[in-house]
C-alpha cells in the first residue's frame, strides 16, 4: 500500500479544491486509509487525478503516414533510450513509445485516439499497444460509412443500431465518431456538402439526417460517451453558423462537438473569417447537453490530419504543401497536410484567439475539455503552455501583444479578464473529460477510483509546473519522478459494455464480400490485439 | 483432416485473404483458391532445413549463442530484410536494433524506398484496393507486372474485379500499361505505352504538362508519341475514378525517386479534375508492414541507425546497399529476405566477409554465405502475426501447422535477451576489473 501524504488535493468531482490530505492506494485503486503504507511525501505539492485526453491523434494509419512524410520534424527532436525507456522521436508527431512517455510526464494517464477506420482498426490497436503507460480508447468513424448512410436512407434504424454496435465491437472501439457527415461520401467524387441540408449524391441523405440518426443510435446503445462530432463546414467562414445549427439539432440529447475552435469562424469583410467563439460559447452556456473540446492552436509547426478529406484538399490548394489523401473502401477517407501556425498572420492569430475565447467564455468548465486536436492544432506537449495562457492573464496579454494586430483588434480577447483556477484546470484536463467520456473510475480520487495520480510542484510559471510532474502514479505504480519516466508499464484499452443486439452477419456478410477487398471473417480485430481491456 | 478458411496468403503484397487450406498430419495437403505462387509456397515442405554454423549442421541453441556473441561483439551491426515476416517480428527487430545500436533497414530501400522518399516530397493521394474494385474505371500499371508477380491482383482488386459501381468488371474499365517491355500485363492493356528505357520521367512530365493545359512541342517523349500522350491524358482526366499502380520499373530505374515524384504529382494534378489514387505495387508480403512498424516505433520508414541511442534516418547512408558496399558494418543479421540473391554483387559479397546471421524458413542464397543460419517457422503457415497489404490494410496471418522451429519474432526476442544479458555481464565485468 502507498500513501500520497500531505498534498493539496484538487479533486473537483469530490469537492476538493486544494484541501491538504492523504490519498491511499492499493492494488491499483484508491482505498480508504489504512496503516502501514509506504509514504510519498507530497507536502507542498499539488495532487490531481491523472490527466484524461478526450481527443488526440496518436495511433493508426493516418498518424503514421504523418510521421513518414515529415522526417524534418522528427529529426529536430531525437529521444535516446534509457535503462527503462525506449528511444524514438518527439516533436510534432512523437513515435509511439515517446507518445506514452510524454503524456505521462505531463501527468496524463488516459488518451482517446480520435479517429479509427474499422478496416484499419487492427493497425490502430497495434500502435496503441506500443504506447506505454497510458490507458486508451478509440473512436470509430461512422459518419460517411456506406452501410450507415444506406440504412438511414432506408429508414431502418433498428438495423442501424445493430450495425453500429457491430462496428464498435469489430473495431475494438470505444465510441462513435462522425466527421463532416455526408461530406466525405461526396468526396469520393471530389465533392463536399455545404450545409446541413445538402444531399449526398450517392445516398440522398443529408448531414442533418446522419447526425440525428447517429445521436439516436448512440443514445439507444447507451454508450458511455456522446456522439463525438467534427462538424460540417469546419475551417470555413460558415463553420460557426453550421456548428450552431448542428448543436440545435441535438434537441437536448447529449452531443460532443470536437475541436470547436476549428468551427468557430464567421464571415467578415476583406478577410478570410473572424472569430464566432462568442456566439458558440453563449449557446454552450445555455445548453448543458452539449460538451466540447477546444482544439487550441499552438504557434509553430503542426500536421493537420483528419477524416475531413475535402477540407484537407482545400488546405493543400491554399498552401501547396504535401498532400496525402486516402479513401478507405466503404467507410471513410482522410487527408494530411503539414501546416505552420504563425502568430503574425491574420488567420493564425484568429485561430489562436478563437480557441482562447472559447476557453474564457464558456462558463461551466465541466462542458469544456482542453485539447489541441493533436497534432492538428499543435502537439499535445503544448498543453502546459495552454494552461499558462488560461491561468495567467498578464502572460496571456503579453503573448496577445505579439500576434497579428488586426486579428486581435477585431476580437473579444482583450476584454476577457478571466483566469482559470487550479480547480478549473483540474476539471478541463481530467475530471471533465473523464465524465464526458463516461469513465467512472477516472478523473477523480474517490475511493474505488483508479490510482492514476499526478503530483505537481507548484510554480508561478504554470507551464513549468504542468510540463513535468513531480510524481505520476499509474494504476498505483510510480511511473514518473521529477518529470522522468522511471518505470515502463502498459495500460488498458477501454471498450463499452454493449447491449445485446441482433447479429448482422446474415445480411452484412453477403454484401460485404461483394464490396470489400477483405473477407468478412478477417474484418473484426482479434481481441488479443487490444488486451488487456477494460469494459465500462 | 482440418480445413482452414479465409486464410491470408502472404507470398506477395496482394495478401489475398480467401485461401482455403486443408491440413493433414501437420502438413498442408490442399490449397483451394490462390494462384500458382501461393499453391507452390503453401504446399512446399517446412522444417526441411537445419540450423547451421559455417555451413555445418549445428544445434539450434548453439547457433543462437553464436549469433548472440557475434552481435554483442559487433561495433556496427546491420539488421536487414523484414519484408516477409510479421509486424510483430519487425517490432522485435527494431528493439534488437536499438539494443545493439545497429542500422536497421528493410527491403524497401531496394524496392519502394524511392516511392517513400517521393511521398516525403509531394504526399500521396491513395486509397485501399477495395476502392479500386468498387470505383476505378481507369487503371494504370506503370513499371509493374502484376499478371506475373501478383497473379490475383487483376481478379480481386483492379481489372476484372466487380464492385459497388463497377458491375461488369473488365468491361467497365480502361487499362493503361506503361513499361519498357511488352510484359504479360502489357498484353492485357487497352493502351500500352512502351517507354524508352530510363525515360519514364520524360513521359510522366509530358503527361503532366498536357494535364496542366500546356501545348507539347516535339513529336515524341520518352518513346511515346505526342498523340499517344494526348489520348492517354484524355482517358486519365475523363475517368470517374482512377487507380494508378507503380512498381520497380519506376522506382528502381534511372531517376528513382524523381520518377515517383513525377508520378505522384501527376496523380495529384489529376485530382483537380477527377478522383484519382495511387498505390505502390509492393512485392513482398509484408514489406508495407516494415515501413509502417519502423515508422511508428522510430518515426522513420527505413534506413535507420541507432548508434547514438536514438533513431537517425538517412537513405543513402543507413541503407543496405550503401552500408555494405562501403563496408561500414562489421556484422549482419538478415531476417526473412535474401539480399545475397538480390543486391548488387559488391554489396552482396561483403556479407560473406563479415559474420552474417540469417533467420529464414529457407536455406537461401544468403544463408549459404552466412556464418550462422537459424531456420524459423514460416509466417502465415506455422507462425501468426499481422501483415500489411500494399495499401496498408492490416490482415491476420495465421498459423495452421506447427513447426519445430520458433517464429522470427521469438528468435529475435531471444537474441535481444541474449545480447542484453551478455552486455550486462560485460558491464559487471568491467566494473569488477
Ligand atoms: S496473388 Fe499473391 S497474395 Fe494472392 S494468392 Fe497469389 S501469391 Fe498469394
Ligand atoms: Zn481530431
Amino acid at each position: 500500500m502507498l500513501c500520497v501524504k500531505g498534498g493539496s488535493i484538487y479533486d473537483p468531482l469530490n469537492g476538493k479544491a486544494g484541501a491538504v490530505g492523504d490519498i491511499y492506494v492499493s492494488d491499483g485503486k484508491i482505498v480508504p486509509p489504512a496503516p502501514g503504507a509506504r509514504v510519498i511525501d507530497a507536502t507542498g505539492l499539488v495532487v490531481m487525478p491523472g490527466g484524461v485526453d478526450i481527443h488526440s491523434h496518436i495511433a493508426g494509419p493516418k498518424v503514421n503516414v504523418g510521421r513518414v512524410i515529415c522526417p524534418e520534424h522528427s529529426r529536430s527532436e531525437p529521444v535516446a533510450r534509457t535503462s527503462v525507456t525506449r528511444s524514438g522521436v518527439g516533436s510534432v508527431i512523437p513515435s509511439t513509445f515517446v507518445t506514452g512517455y510524454r503524456y505521462a510526464r505531463m501527468g496524463y494517464t488516459y488518451v482517446t485516439e480520435a479517429a479509427a477506420p474499422p478496416l484499419e482498426a487492427r493497425h490502430v490497436h497495434e500502435e496503441l499497444s506500443d504506447i506505454p503507460i497510458v490507458d486508451k480508447g478509440a473512436l470509430i468513424l461512422m459518419g460517411n460509412n456506406h452501410f450507415v448512410l444506406s440504412l438511414i436512407r432506408e429508414g431502418d434504424f433498428e438495423r442501424l443500431k445493430d450495425y453500429a454496435a457491430f462496428l464498435i465491437k469489430a473495431s475494438g472501439g470505444y465510441g462513435i465518431k462522425a466527421v463532416n457527415p455526408g461530406g466525405g461520401a461526396n468526396w469520393r467524387k471530389r465533392g463536399n456538402v455545404g450545409s446541413l441540408d445538402d444531399e449526398t449524391r450517392e445516398y440522398r441523405v443529408t448531414p442533418r439526417e446522419i447526425i440525428d440518426a447517429l445521436i439516436e443510435v448512440n443514445e439507444a446503445l447507451g454508450l458511455p460517451h456522446a456522439l463525438h462530432l467534427h462538424c460540417n463546414n469546419l475551417g470555413q467562414p460558415t463553420s460557426g453558423e453550421t456548428a450552431l445549427e448542428t448543436m440545435a439539432l441535438a434537441k437536448g440529447r447529449r452531443l460532443h462537438i470536437t475541436h470547436m475552435q476549428f468551427s468557430a469562424y464567421k464571415p467578415t469583410k476583406g478577410r478570410p473569417f473572424a472569430s464566432s467563439a462568442k456566439a458558440l460559447a453563449e449557446y454552450v452556456n445555455r445548453n448543458p447537453n452539449i460538451t466540447m473540446d477546444v482544439g487550441q492552436v499552438v504557434f509553430g509547426p503542426a500536421v493537420t490530419m483528419t477524416a475531413d478529406a475535402p477540407l484537407q484538399y482545400s488546405l493543400h490548394t491554399l498552401t501547396k504543401e504535401r498532400w496525402v489523401n486516402k479513401e478507405i473502401e466503404m467507410e471513410t477517407q482522410s487527408g494530411i497536410v503539414p501546416l505552420t501556425y504563425r502568430k503574425r498572420t491574420y488567420v493564425g492569430a484568429i485561430q489562436w484567439i478563437a480557441g482562447l475565447e472559447l476557453f474564457l467564455m464558456i462558463e461551466n468548465p465541466w462542458q469544456i475539455s482542453l485539447t489541441t486536436d493533436h497534432p492538428n492544432g499543435g502537439p499535445f506537449t503544448a498543453y502546459p503552455w495552454v494552461i499558462r495562457l488560461l491561468m495567467d492573464r498578464s502572460y496571456r496579454e503579453e503573448v496577445a501583444e505579439t500576434v497579428n494586430k488586426r486579428a486581435l483588434g477585431s476580437s473579444e480577447l482583450p476584454k476577457l479578464t478571466r483566469e482559470y483556477t487550479l480547480e478549473e484546470i483540474a476539471i478541463i484536463t481530467r475530471a471533465g473529460p473523464a465524465r464526458t467520456l463516461g469513465l467512472a473510475n477516472k478523473g477523480h480520487l474517490g475511493i474505488g477510483a483508479d490510482a492514476d495520480i499526478a503530483i505537481y510542484r507548484p510554480n508561478s510559471d504554470f507551464e513549468v509546473m504542468f510540463q513535468a510532474a513531480a510524481y505520476v502514479l499509474k494504476g498505483g505504480e510510480v511511473v514518473v519522478r521529477e518529470g522522468e519516466v522511471v518505470s515502463e508499464t502498459f495500460g488498458k484499452t477501454y471498450i463499452p459494455a454493449l447491449p445485446e443486439r441482433r447479429d448482422v452477419t446474415p445480411w452484412l456478410s453477403p454484401v460485404f464480400s461483394k464490396f470489400y477487398s477483405v473477407a468478412f471473417e478477417n474484418y473484426a480485430v482479434e481481441k488479443e490485439k487490444y488486451m488487456p481491456c477494460e469494459v465500462v | 483432416m482440418k480445413t482452414f478458411e479465409n486464410i491470408v496468403c502472404s507470398f506477395c503484397g496482394s495478401l489475398c485473404d480467401d485461401i482455403v487450406l486443408e491440413v493433414e498430419d501437420n502438413a498442408i495437403s490442399k490449397v483451394r483458391g490462390g494462384c500458382a505462387i501461393s499453391r507452390r509456397r503453401f504446399l512446399g515442405p517446412i522444417d526441411r532445413e537445419v540450423p547451421r554454423i559455417d555451413g555445418q549442421e549445428a544445434g539450434f541453441d548453439e547457433a543462437l549463442d553464436i549469433a548472440v556473441e557475434i552481435l554483442a561483439k559487433a561495433r556496427h551491426p546491420l539488421i536487414y530484410g523484414l519484408s516477409s515476416t510479421s509486424s510483430e517480428a519487425q517490432a522485435a527487430a527494431v528493439k534488437l536494433g536499438e539494443t545493439l545500436g545497429a542500422s536497421v533497414d528493410s527491403t524497401s530501400s531496394v524496392c519502394h524506398g524511392p516511392g517513400t522518399v517521393a511521398k516525403q516530397l509531394v504526399g500521396l493521394p491513395t486509397c485501399t484496393l477495395g476502392e479500386v474494385k468498387n470505383r476505378a474505371d481507369v487503371v494504370v500499371f506503370w513499371g509493374c507486372n502484376p499478371v506475373e508477380a501478383h497473379p490475383r491482383h487483376f481478379s480481386r482488386y483492379s481489372v476484372q474485379a466487380k464492385g459497388l459501381h463497377i458491375e461488369e468488371g473488365r468491361r467497365n474499365r480502361k487499362v493503361i500499361v506503361a513499361d519498357v517491355r511488352r510484359t504479360a500485363t502489357a498484353r492485357t492493356a487497352d493502351i500500352f505505352l512502351q517507354v524508352a528505357p530510363n525515360e519514364d520521367f520524360q513521359v510522366l512530365t509530358a503527361l503532366r504538362a498536357v494535364i496542366g493545359g500546356a501545348e507539347l512541342e516535339g513529336e515524341a517523349f520518352g518513346g511515346i508519341s505526342r498523340d499517344e500522350i494526348r489520348t492517354t491524358c484524355n482517358i486519365l482526366q475523363n475517368a470517374e475514378y482512377g487507380g494508378f499502380f507503380f512498381g520497380m520499373g519506376l522506382t528502381m530505374t534511372q531517376g528513382t525517386h524523381y520518377n515517383v515524384r513525377q508520378a505522384l504529382s501527376l496523380v495529384r494534378d489529376l485530382n483537380e479534375k477527377t478522383a484519382f489514387a495511387v498505390i505502390p505495387m509492393r512485392g513482398h508480403g509484408n514489406v508495407a508492414g516494415a515501413e509502417t512498424v519502423l515508422a511508428w516505433q522510430t518515426g522513420y520508414p527505413f534506413g535507420i541507425n541507432f548508434s547514438r541511442g536514438y533513431p537517425r534516418y538517412n537513405p543513402g547512408e543507413f541503407t543496405v546497399t550503401d552500408l555494405l558496399s562501403r563496408r561500414e558494418v562489421d556484422a549482419a543479421l538478415i531476417v526473412a529476405s535474401d539480399p545475397g540473391a538480390t543486391l548488387p554483387a559488391r554489396a552482396a559479397s561483403f556479407l560473406s566477409e563479415i559474420p552474417t546471421i540469417v533467420i529464414d524458413p529457407n536455406y537461401s542464397a544468403t544463408a549459404k554465405l552466412a556464418r550462422v543460419f537459424l531456420p524459423s517457422a514460416p509466417v502465415g503457415v506455422a507462425a501468426s502475426g499481422t501483415g500489411y497489404r500494399m495499401d496498408q490494410v492490416p490482415l491476420p496471418l495465421r498459423k495452421v501447422i506447427d513447426s519445430k522451429y520458433p517464429s522470427d519474432h521469438d528468435i529475435l526476442l531471444a537474441i535481444d535477451k541474449g545480447v542484453t544479458e551478455c552486455s550486462a555481464s560485460k558491464e559487471v565485468l568491467s566494473m569488477i576489473l
